[in-house]
């Protein structure tokens, strides 16, 4: 390919030549095809009656079919609460719980990256300790709450006596390993766990229950993302806050963040759509009062079939906010937001 | 300067708070780390061990409840060696001469491979034993896809999902940096595209999986002319293993494509630019700015989102279980979709097991992978 820029002098390397940009434009349209025809298809399922959708393939609405609202109607008028209420847990659900998970997710990340961790192997068999001691307890027939109690009070006490003699232990990588390998476990082997864990905790079919478990399942991704843009915030930044006695919370909040808006925004964009679209863990813990979106999606495939047509309503206004905030988020996703920093 | 007169200032008003403010500071680290492993740690132990615990029982049902008696291995057993070991293993056909072949060029490249550490100047005790282990581990996997897939024999679920993983992420990533790579570019339109670009990921999974479950459908779904062309109308992908395994792996590159994208998009945004600024001007073509400068710098990135992907590329179930049923046979089943299905037959404990066995292969996987592929990458930058 041409050498691009040198003839605009001083230029960046991503203006294009006109040829490159026919090829581009070739390549960024089929991709733009093969995204959007099944999302045309699914406006247009919308549009149909069940009888054009089980007839067989009718592409162009007016030509082809007559559009009909009224799958949209169902879903609005005849479900109404049934549609609402999920769609208020979702929102309430995915927000919260994205934004919590950012939170602490970046803060651990950046802490991964700019600072040392040593967890000695005394801590670590400290805690295996403690977890056996609960674990025999709970299974001796006591009461959770004690062997919890009991549990901690040995990690405690092991960790201020035994632990402090063997440090030499895990690092920053292994602490990050740890973290993502909690994804490893499929959903469906530690669901009855997690059901467990939350009716003990009397919060089944609550949003507490959910916005603490996407917290938890997404955390590691949070981590591991940010883990790399923060990686590529220049170090000398901070350093010369830190010189100005900025403290390091200071120096996180108005410095390493501010700059890595570009992947705080990526990372915020699919944890939040993790969270609106998880199915198993919502499907366990929720029933009437909790239950999210994508349940309802699920449910349409009823005794007769999937209902194609209610189905194809419910994920259009599914990721309607989703689209919108990506549109709204999209422009921080952009360069040049390090250049002025670096240069001032 | 003017920070740091303002920075004290700021410490006189706040004298009275300074050992507080000093300690804060001071445990930093530990501020910034605790919350986020205190909420893994807390919701990660409980369910770990009760499903190893159940994995190593069975499951019965007893008036008012449920009981779980110990058992020991056999569930493990019984998907290993026992009546299950088709389901999960597959069945191996007679080596082909192609099979034979792969395994021939694919062994002499692990030996290679480990011979060039063994001989290298990095090598060092540790790292040769955990070769070793990665190597032999990685042979019996290529063994067990080989006789499976290369013969007359039939692939197991452990075989599906590798094949699953490695087809969907390696094509997942090169469309995804191709696209990002398209997309830095300065064209007009390109915020539309970047947008678009990620509509697939923000659909349900179960949502997507019904969306492919209408559009391969060869009867009255909208490809039902490219169908009828072909003369397959009356064909259904339930019919041929392959045709449904394409169908479940199209639709998971469809829908996580995106994830990719964004992540490499985001990476590139965030580089420093006058890198590539000054080898333009020296006159770098664009794919020598591409592959020294934006790949290398990068690379971190592309190590940490290929490690999410092959970790959840594992775990896929919505696809296979709501397109083809896992069918025909158990063809398109994948480990988590086999421990779902064991899951509703009420064998819960054999459901755990799958779910560790799949554990195990995860970890072996990741493991193997930071240690050979994310160290280097990251020590390079």
């Amino acid at each position: 390919m041409a050498i691009m820029g040198r003839r605009h002098g001083s230029v960046s390397v991503n203006t294009v030549s006109p040829p490159a940009m026919v090829l581009s434009y070739i390549a960024l349209l089929a991709w733009t095809f093969v995204v959007l025809f099944p999302l045309y298809w699914l406006a247009i399922t919308a549009l149909k009656t069940p009888l054009e959708v089980n007839d067989g393939p009718f592409y162009i609405p007016w030509r082809d079919f007559k559009p009909t609202l009224d799958s949209w109607h169902y879903i609005f008028f005849d479900l109404r609460e049934d549609t609402f209420r999920p769609y208020f847990n979702t929102v309430v659900v995915g927000l919260t719980s994205t934004a919590i998970t950012v939170l602490l997710g970046s803060m651990a990340a950046y802490g991964l990256v700019r600072m040392r961790y040593q967890v000695g192997a005394g801590a670590i068999g400290s805690f295996v300790v403690g977890v056996a001691i609960a674990v025999v307890v709970v299974v001796a027939g006591g009461p959770w709450p004690l062997g919890l109690v009991a549990g901690f009070g040995v990690f405690v006490l092991l960790l201020q006596t035994v632990a402090r003699r063997l440090r030499r232990g895990v690092g920053n990588d292994d602490i990050a390993f740890w973290m993502i390998s909690q994804r490893m476990l499929p959903p469906v082997a530690t669901i009855i766990p997690i059901y467990i864990f939350f009716q003990q905790l009397q919060l089944l079919d609550t949003w507490g229950a959910l916005i603490i478990s996407y917290t938890a399942a997404h955390l590691p991704i949070v981590v591991w993302l940010m883990r790399d843009y923060f990686q590529s915030v220049p170090v000398e930044l901070e350093e010369s806050a830190a010189i100005d006695g900025a403290s390091p919370y200071r120096v996180f909040r108005s410095i390493v963040l501010p700059l890595a808006v570009p992947g705080l925004v990526a990372t915020f964009l699919f944890v939040l759509v993790f969270a609106w679209n998880e199915y198993l863990i919502a499907l366990f813990l929720t029933s009437a009062n909790a239950q999210t979106l994508p349940l309802t999606v699920a449910a349409q495939n009823a005794t007769r079939g999937p209902q194609w047509w209610y189905m194809s309503v419910l994920i259009l206004i599914m990721i309607g906010p989703v689209i919108a905030m990506a549109i709204a988020l999209e422009r921080y996703i952009a360069r040049g937001l390090l250049v002025g920093a670096v240069k001032g | 300067m003017s920070s740091l007169a303002s920075s004290r200032a700021s410490r006189m008003v706040s004298a009275t708070w300074r050992p507080f403010g000093a300690r804060l500071d001071r445990s930093a680290g530990a501020v910034f780390i605790l919350p986020a492993v205190v909420v893994i740690l807390g919701f990660s132990v409980f369910p770990l061990l009760a499903s190893l615990y159940v994995s190593l029982s069975r499951l019965k049902f007893v008036a008012g409840g449920v009981e779980l008696k110990f058992v020991g291995f056999d569930n493990y057993a019984k998907l290993l060696f026992g009546i299950d070991r088709p389901h999960l293993l597959g069945v191996a056909g007679p080596l082909t001469a192609i099979g034979i072949a792969v395994l021939v060029a694919i062994y002499g490249l692990f030996a290679y491979l480990l011979f060039r550490y063994a001989r290298g100047p990095n090598r060092t005790i540790g790292g040769l034993i955990g070769r070793v282990i990665t190597t032999a581990i990685a042979g019996a996997l290529v063994w067990l896809t080989v006789n499976t897939i290369l013969t007359s024999g039939r692939p197991g679920t452990l075989v599906v999902t590798l094949v699953y993983v490695a087809v969907d992420v390696s094509v997942q990533y090169l469309l995804g940096l191709g696209l990002a790579l398209l997309v830095v570019q300065h064209l007009p339109g390109r915020r539309f595209f970047r947008v678009v670009f990620l509509l697939p990921m923000m659909i349900t999974p179960v949502g997507v999986a019904y969306l492919f479950r209408m559009l391969v459908d060869t009867s009255k779904g909208p490809l039902y002319p490219l169908y009828a062309h072909f003369g397959l109308t009356d064909v259904s992908w339930v019919i041929n293993p392959w045709g449904a395994r394409l169908a479940v792996m199209v639709g998971d590159v469809w829908q996580w494509t995106p994830f990719i994208f964004i992540v490499l998009l985001a990476a590139i945004e965030t580089l420093p630019h006058e890198l590539t600024e000054a080898a333009v001007v020296d006159g770098a073509t664009r794919w020598q700015v591409f592959w020294r400068i934006t790949f290398p710098q990068i690379l971190p990135a592309t190590t940490t989102v290929v490690l999410i992907r092959i970790i959840e590329g594992f775990k896929i179930v919505d696809l296979p279980n709501v397109l083809t049923n896992g069918g025909p046979g158990t063809a398109t089943e994948s480990l988590t979709l086999h421990a779902y299905t064991i899951w509703r037959a009420l064998d819960i404990g054999g459901s755990a097991a799958v779910a560790y066995i799949l554990l195990i292969v995860v970890t072996f996987v990741g493991v193997s992978y930071v240690n050979l592929f994310r160290r280097r990458a990251t020590a390079a930058v």
